[in-house]
């Protein structure tokens, strides 16, 4: 008996010698998927002189707040920036998160007759796309929507992959309790929100989150179809114009008084990506666990 | 209920689908779709002759291929290795950790490989400058491009992978492995002969998923990593996606770009299809339809 709790407790050579491999692999992969935020934020706080003699690095030389201070200085544009990125976090989550949820449950009702085949036309769309040549002529001279918000809230409000996920969470509600709610004299509607939303809380702050993250990071959408005269960007188009064009840190050296020979190009950019990122950053220990449950029934169900 | 669903994927996926007719057009801008020239099969032979379609689907499939199989095995490394471990906050502060690239924007992903990688204050060069090495030009120099975009999409999306598969071995009964290690199975025995076997239904979805999208880049790190007008790095990292955005932004061909695409989805199509068939040949329950 004592032999078999110590093996069960993987005491043999194998157990400890994988268990000392273990610590020491994650360790270090873990270390090395946290260095580089330490190196942007341990650069924007650096004093530009000491970046230009050194080279970045992960803990400022000369400490510096200086290029926070730029990127605050003139705050109309990064506050437009971070309300035009809000706003459409906010309202494409919502209504995506809604779409999603009523989509899921009712593809998976078992009295539903056409489920296999609308789940089929979503599904398809993951085979087989026209690319983005068609998708661009559509959204700017049929749906008209160049250089408006639309054109970024638009495409990321569902994906199929969401949709799958929703319908493998409803699936886990037994059917039984719809069925007698209809007895009941429910209508389908108000089944739908009086029964089905709450009792899927962790697939909604899943599903919505997923939703979410996507519109806070998305840029891709926004570079296709903002032209760079409008006002308000998105927060991370804001910071690839400050990262990649030179004209950008010029116009904001001409409106905050600063010499260009004097701007802090790189403690600015990476300013900029910290201002541009934090939140997300600060949010995500608290919405973690809601990500790993989402995945973990991804994974399970397949 | 569903039909907001339809509407948005009509609207956004299958409206498109006829604008793949560009392809076979001499798109002009102010004749329009239907006005400008039938040319057939014309932009492929361009794409063909010129060697542009040969380099992009090699690239594309091999930085895929590396994605999917250096990828997988690193994921169901660490998550064998997390379910090894012992102390519970190690755990949770590692995985959290290694979950956290998956938070940021590919903007920022770039913006943290230049910071990295630049000639003149990167951290690369500034360590290889301590230890009395010579600088090196990352990037003008194309040959260790592969290597860069392969570690910064490992670094972005092992986290997020792993927790995956560690969701899978979580599901493994622990009566199966403490009987096994009561029969005197070692660790090195148990994860050979339960774990490995015992994740396999759900590599084998995984890899269908990532099968099909053989043919699809992963945009958003390239442009940003390389950059959009970084000339002397395409041949080592063009994809189909960069090419085609390229088509369209910078050289306003939308006929080449709708050729390129047509050809992805097409053959992106029948990639999946015979995979899905392989799978149903060789193990029927895990197949995608």
């Amino acid at each position: 008996m004592e032999q078999v709790i110590a093996r069960q407790r993987g005491t043999d050579f194998s157990s400890v010698a994988i268990r000392a491999f273990g610590y020491l692999f994650i360790g270090l992969f873990a270390l090395c998927c946290l260095l580089p935020f330490l190196l942007v934020l341990g650069t924007s706080l650096t004093a530009e002189k000491s970046i230009t003699l050194h080279g970045y690095n992960l803990w400022p030389k000369e400490f510096s707040t200086f290029a926070y201070k730029i990127v605050f200085e003139n705050p109309a544009v990064i506050i437009g920036s971070y309300g035009v990125t809000l706003g459409i976090t906010i309202v494409g989550t919502t209504v995506g998160l809604f779409i999603v949820a009523m989509t899921g449950y009712s593809l998976q009702r078992p009295d539903f007759p056409y489920r296999n085949r609308i789940s089929f036309f979503i599904y398809f769309t993951t085979l087989f796309q026209g690319g983005v040549v068609p998708f661009y002529l559509i959204m700017t001279q049929w749906l008209h929507l160049k250089d408006s918000y639309m054109a970024v809230l638009l495409p990321g409000l569902m994906s199929p992959f969401l949709i799958i996920m929703m319908k493998s969470f409803v699936t886990s509600i037994p059917h039984a309790i719809t069925e007698s709610a209809k007895m009941d004299g429910a209508g389908d509607f108000k089944i739908f929100t009086k029964l089905i939303l709450p009792m899927t809380t962790p697939a909604l702050a899943t599903i919505g989150l997923f939703i979410a993250l996507g519109y806070w990071n998305e840029w891709y959408n926004a570079m296709l179809f903002l032209s760079p005269d409008m006002k308000y960007r998105p927060l991370q188009l804001f910071l690839y114009n400050v990262v990649t064009s030179a004209d950008f840190i010029k116009n904001s050296s001409v409106s905050s008084n600063v010499q260009p020979r004097d701007m802090p190009l790189e403690s600015m950019k990476m300013a900029t990506a910290v201002v541009a990122t934090g939140p997300v950053i600060l949010f995500y220990p608290m919405v973690q666990k809601y990500f790993i449950k989402g995945i973990t029934v991804g994974a399970v169900k397949g | 209920m569903c039909v907001p669903a339809i509407l948005f994927f009509l609207l956004m996926s299958y409206l498109p689908m006829p604008g793949l007719y560009l392809a076979f057009i001499n798109y002009n801008y102010t004749s329009g779709i239907f006005g400008s020239q039938f040319v057939g099969f014309d932009n492929f032979k361009f794409l063909v002759t010129s060697g542009a379609l040969w380099k992009l689907t090699f690239n594309t499939i091999a930085y895929n291929l590396a994605f999917i199989l250096i990828g997988n095995t690193l994921q169901i490394s660490i998550a064998i290795l997390l379910n090894e471990l012992r102390k519970k906050w190690f755990k949770k502060i590692t995985q959290s950790l290694m979950f956290l690239p998956f938070f940021i924007s590919f903007v920022l992903v770039g913006l943290i490989a230049y910071n990295i990688l630049s000639y003149d204050y990167g951290l690369l060069n500034s360590m290889l400058k301590s230890i009395g090495w010579d600088p090196v030009k990352t990037y003008s120099n194309p040959g260790i491009w592969p290597f860069i975009i392969v570690i910064t999409y490992l670094w972005q999306s092992t986290g997020y992978g792993s927790i995956v598969y560690f969701a899978a071995i979580m599901g493994l009964d622990s009566e199966i492995v403490e009987a096994a290690e009561i029969d005197g199975a070692n660790a090195l025995q148990r994860i050979r002969y339960i774990v490995l076997p015992w994740l396999k239904p759900t590599f084998i979805i995984l890899l269908l998923f990532s099968l099909g999208g053989i043919l699809r880049g992963n945009f958003g790190l390239f442009y940003n990593l390389v950059g959009a007008n970084n000339t002397a790095l395409f041949d080592a990292t063009d994809i189909i996606e960069t090419f085609v955005f390229r088509s369209l932004m910078n050289n306003f061909n939308f006929s080449l770009g709708s050729a390129v695409s047509l050809y992805q989805s097409v053959f992106g199509f029948f990639i999946v299809i015979t995979a899905n068939w392989l799978v149903k040949k060789a193990s029927p329950e895990n197949t995608l339809f």
